[in-house]
């Protein structure tokens, strides 16, 4: 074993003990917002690396983050249960929308459209029930009296820090073992040609269905989490077109081939986001999303791998850079 | 014909009317979408927030430089034409040759400046123009005016879009290249120029629509979103690309919507769109008028 194989064990240990070191809130708030994020966008990336672009991740992050509150609130559901309920719903909601899709070989422009319809039907159906839910105004899990691990409220951010990195890590161990297995080559083979793809042998349909499910589980798991730690939910914070593209875009800034490229995506967006918070207050509106947007269409154009992507390929073949 | 209208509620005829009102614009917003789809073959996401832009034009030139409404709606429909060009000139014509889904993607960030540009610029209150149109009262149903000029007004920007198609030389060039896009520079065609052209064009339906929906509606940075989707949907039930298929699909798409808010709340009117959507796909997945291969 050599360094590079001892580093994501340092690095790891390093994180973990950080709360136990340093524990000023707002930054742990930070921290903890940009693990879960990078969970959320890792988790499209899952199968957007391999082209599979959907806009529904906006929907599936609802369904994770709705049922578990809904449950919890009006059944008294711990979500213990209620998440595995909503990963079910999320998961039951994926195959259903990307069976036919893939049966019927809606790929490309087809397949992000058809998924922003279903972020787009996700977030009037909350809208609409809001009888159930709050509506546009958002909704509130109850707190607790009684046990806080039960009902996964905790007031401690240290333990939400540990529980948002535990998730952030085992979202990279699923990536690793995507990236070893079989369904990689696979799923690139689909990427670049599914006809030829189907005459090797590989079972187009199920392959693409197998990386959906995966995705939508771990997106509906994020959601889930972000309810539970900050206590409220709106239909605007967890799902709709807009959240889909924000996934997008953060996982295409940092870099969607790579690891950590979402996490790096997130980290940027979350510091970029806080920064001009702070440094304008309340005349920052806009600004954020401005900077976002120009950065996401030069990225696009100049960078398509991402900050972190074109950063490991030129270190890796620094006289390719240009074809980077 | 009195009894016929007794069996049938008022109120239903009344939503299907506004239906069909509401199909005329959704139609034209469609059809500049798949005009930039089925020439260019990328879809602007952010297509809707073109109308945006356009709607606070009108909002602008008529508010703020007391410009009469006919007088700005050209003004307005010419600026939405340049930045549709514009949008092709510094982020389309880059990325050309790089994979469709990254095309998708940096008009998803145009959409995003677009509509921080809005919040930014114009701050995030609704704003109407101020003029209010009379209501069209027929028997016991009430229509708006405003809603009857944007259907003619659609109608109208259809039929010269299609004039303009059929009978001039830059309109055939415009269809013969989205039937094969790499004969016609052997035709003599330049390429390039009839990107701009098209875009241009879709710009300027776009712009169209704001002059019509800012009648209807208030504007803010965020009211593409509310129409934006729909757009997308349509021209893909209808099959991206294909104009009679888009027009179809809007007239079927306000029906659903105008029909589902009178039974109930306007949200399940979408949520039955949306799912009358993705089932269509299921079925028909090249499009409503696609013939099955």
């Amino acid at each position: 074993m050599n360094l590079r194989q001892y580093m994501p064990w340092i690095v790891g240990a390093a994180l973990i003990a950080l709360p136990f070191v340093y524990r000023d809130p707002y930054h742990l708030h930070i921290l903890i917002l940009i693990l879960i994020w990078s969970f959320a966008y890792t988790s499209w990336a899952v199968m957007g690396r391999f082209g599979l672009v959907s806009l529904g991740h906006g929907g599936f992050m609802g369904v994770g983050a709705y049922v578990t509150v809904l449950l919890w609130n009006h059944l008294g559901l711990s979500p213990w249960l209620g998440i595995p309920a909503a990963l079910l719903c999320a998961g039951a909601l994926a195959l259903v929308v990307a069976y036919p899709c893939f049966r019927f070989r809606i790929t490309g422009h087809y397949f992000a459209l058809v998924t922003l319809a279903l972020s787009g039907i996700v977030l009037q159906v909350i809208t609409a029930t809001r009888n159930y839910t709050g509506g546009s105004l958002g909704y509130t899990p109850e707190r607790t009296k009684g046990n806080h691990i039960l009902a996964l409220q905790f007031d401690d951010k240290v333990v939400w820090y540990l529980i948002a990195l535990g998730v952030w890590a085992g979202g990279l161990v699923i990536w690793h073992w995507i990236d070893r297995s079989m369904s990689r080559y696979a799923m690139e083979a689909i990427s670049e040609d599914e006809d030829a793809a189907a005459a090797a042998g590989v079972n187009v349909t199920a392959e693409k269905l197998r990386i959906t499910v995966i995705s939508a589980l771990m997106t509906a798991l994020a959601g889930a989490l972000y309810g539970q730690y900050q206590m409220f939910i709106s239909p605007d914070t967890v799902s709709g077109i807009g959240i889909s593209l924000q996934m997008v875009f953060a996982a295409v800034v940092g870099g969607i081939y790579v690891a950590l490229g979402p996490t790096v995506g997130a980290i940027i967006t979350i510091l970029l986001a806080e920064a001009l918070r702070i440094g304008f207050g309340t005349k920052a509106v806009g600004w954020d999303n401005l900077v976002y947007g120009v950065l996401l269409v030069v990225f696009i154009i100049f960078l398509p791998k991402g900050i972190l992507g074109s950063l490991l390929a030129s270190i890796k073949t620094p006289s390719k850079r240009q074809n980077g | 014909m009195g009894s016929f209208l007794e069996i049938f509620d008022i109120y239903l005829l009344e939503a299907v009317l506004n239906g069909i009102l509401l199909g005329g614009v959704l139609a034209l917003l469609a059809l500049g979408l798949n005009l930039i789809f089925g020439v260019i073959d990328v879809t602007w996401i952010c297509y809707a927030e073109l109308v945006m832009i356009g709607m606070y034009g009108m909002y602008y030139l008529v508010q703020y430089y007391g410009l009469s409404y006919y007088v700005a709606a050209p003004i307005a429909i010419l600026l939405v034409a340049a930045l549709g060009a514009l949008l092709h000139f510094l982020v389309i014509a880059p990325l050309l040759s790089s994979p469709p889904i990254n095309q998708l993607l940096a008009t998803g960030g145009v959409l995003f400046v677009l509509q921080s540009f809005a919040t930014v610029a114009f701050g995030i209150d609704f704003r109407n123009l101020g003029i209010r149109l009379p209501i069209l009262t027929l028997g016991d149903m009430h229509l708006s005016y405003s809603r009857l000029l944007a259907f003619g007004a659609a109608l109208i920007g259809m039929v010269v879009v299609y004039l303009f198609m059929t009978r001039t030389f830059t309109g055939t060039a415009i269809r013969a290249i989205a039937q094969d896009r790499q004969i016609m520079a052997l035709m003599g065609v330049d390429a390039k120029k009839i990107y701009v052209v098209t875009s241009a064009l879709g710009g300027a339906l776009a712009g169209l629509a704001a002059c019509l929906l800012v009648l209807q509606y208030d504007v803010h940075p965020f009211v593409g979103l509310s129409f934006g989707p729909i757009t997308f949907l349509i021209c893909v039930l209808g099959g991206l690309g294909n104009f009679v298929g888009g027009f179809v699909a809007a007239f079927l798409f306000a029906e659903i919507i105008s029909l589902g808010g009178l039974f109930s709340d306007l949200e399940w009117g979408y949520v039955l769109a949306f799912a009358f959507f993705i089932l269509m796909m299921f079925i028909r997945p090249a499009g409503l008028l696609a013939r099955r291969s």
